[in-house]
């Protein structure tokens, strides 16, 4: 194991579980602040890749794998589609969000953006993290003195 | 007149980062420089009151984009070659092509103005409307998610699409690679 760059590794420690917990703050307060899915997916991204790049790919893979990776990307679109799908189920139009609560329309407006919004973070931060994953896994370590 | 002061030292610091940019050949600094281009960007989206899209371009232009820049040039060179071929040609496109798009600026409406075709569509009936069917007091996410929902899941797929793309390039070729090696052990 390399010893080296013990601040860094500290502070990464430190920062990736805030940067998980404010994505999610983003994801979730996106109706009443600035933000959403996609600017939370990304963020969620950064914490695994901060930890990929201070602790090493195999590090980081641990974590998270990449089949798990691949399946959320994918898992990310279904929710969005599924929410639309399930609208039909209830008799309303794809995408009305109404139909989650009929009784009071903006309610279902509500669940139905969480809902999307959800879909569209889960397929950012797989996408985000496969891409890196694709690209840190093939290049060779690379030693200070490179950069 | 802050504003306006504010927006001349942005685009004062954008011009310099980007003439930096155009000079320098180590790729880390230039990288490094792209990302502090897009930050600035994003501070001038602030300034425009375009919080959503300031926070996107900073996550994914200052943040994102820079890393996997990084890992590109991990793969690469750390050095831009040298430049044996004149410039005059580039700096002749450049310079018709921006001359063209300032001038298509001069038919649009001015910055905030209250009869711009974009002001006048379906923007007021959204404001008007969204309080009252949505109850989401950013209406941003009302309108990406809820008004125009089909767009959204649109870019959603092609965020998937895009992602599966890089997947097919580069992890499958590293595992064909693998396999050849393996096979050249037998």
């Amino acid at each position: 194991m390399h010893h080296h760059h013990l601040i860094l590794r500290v502070v990464t420690k430190l920062l990736a579980g805030t940067i998980i917990l404010y994505a999610l703050y983003v994801q979730f307060h996106g109706d009443f602040s600035p933000g959403g899915g996609f600017q939370a997916g990304v963020i969620m991204a950064v914490a695994f890749i901060l930890y990929g790049i201070v602790f090493g790919l195999v590090a980081v893979q641990r974590v998270f794998p990449p089949w798990l990776v691949h399946k959320i990307v994918a898992l990310g679109v279904l929710i969005y589609a599924g929410t639309g799908i399930y609208a039909m189920m209830l008799g309303y139009e794809f995408l009305d969000y109404g139909a989650f609560d009929p009784g009071h329309p903006s309610h279902g407006q509500h669940n139905g953006i969480l809902a999307v919004e959800l879909g569209v973070g889960v397929t950012v931060t797989g996408v985000m993290v496969a891409i890196y994953y694709a690209f840190a896994g093939r290049a060779p370590r690379i030693s200070d003195e490179d950069w | 007149m802050t504003e306006t002061i504010i927006n001349f030292i942005l685009f004062a610091m954008l011009i310099s980062t980007a003439f930096a940019i155009v000079r320098m050949t180590s790729l880390f600094a230039v990288i490094m420089l792209a990302s502090v281009f897009s930050l600035l960007t994003a501070l001038l989206f602030v300034t425009l009151d375009a919080v959503d899209v300031a926070f996107t371009e900073a996550a994914v232009g200052a943040g994102i984009s820079t890393v996997l820049m990084l890992g590109t040039m991990a793969l690469t060179a750390r050095h831009a070659k040298p430049q044996t071929q004149s410039n005059a040609i580039p700096f002749l496109v450049v310079c018709v092509t921006g001359a063209a798009l300032i001038y298509g600026t001069l038919d649009m409406p001015n910055f905030g103005d209250p009869n711009a075709p974009a002001q006048v569509h379906v923007a007021p009936e959204y404001l008007e409307r969204s309080i009252e069917e949505i109850d989401v007091p950013n209406v941003v996410t009302a309108i990406l998610a809820s008004y125009r929902g089909y767009d959204t899941l649109g870019e959603t797929a092609v965020v998937f699409a895009a992602g599966i793309g890089v997947l097919l390039l580069l992890s499958s070729l590293a595992r064909r690679r693998r396999d050849d090696e393996e096979e050249g052990d037998i």
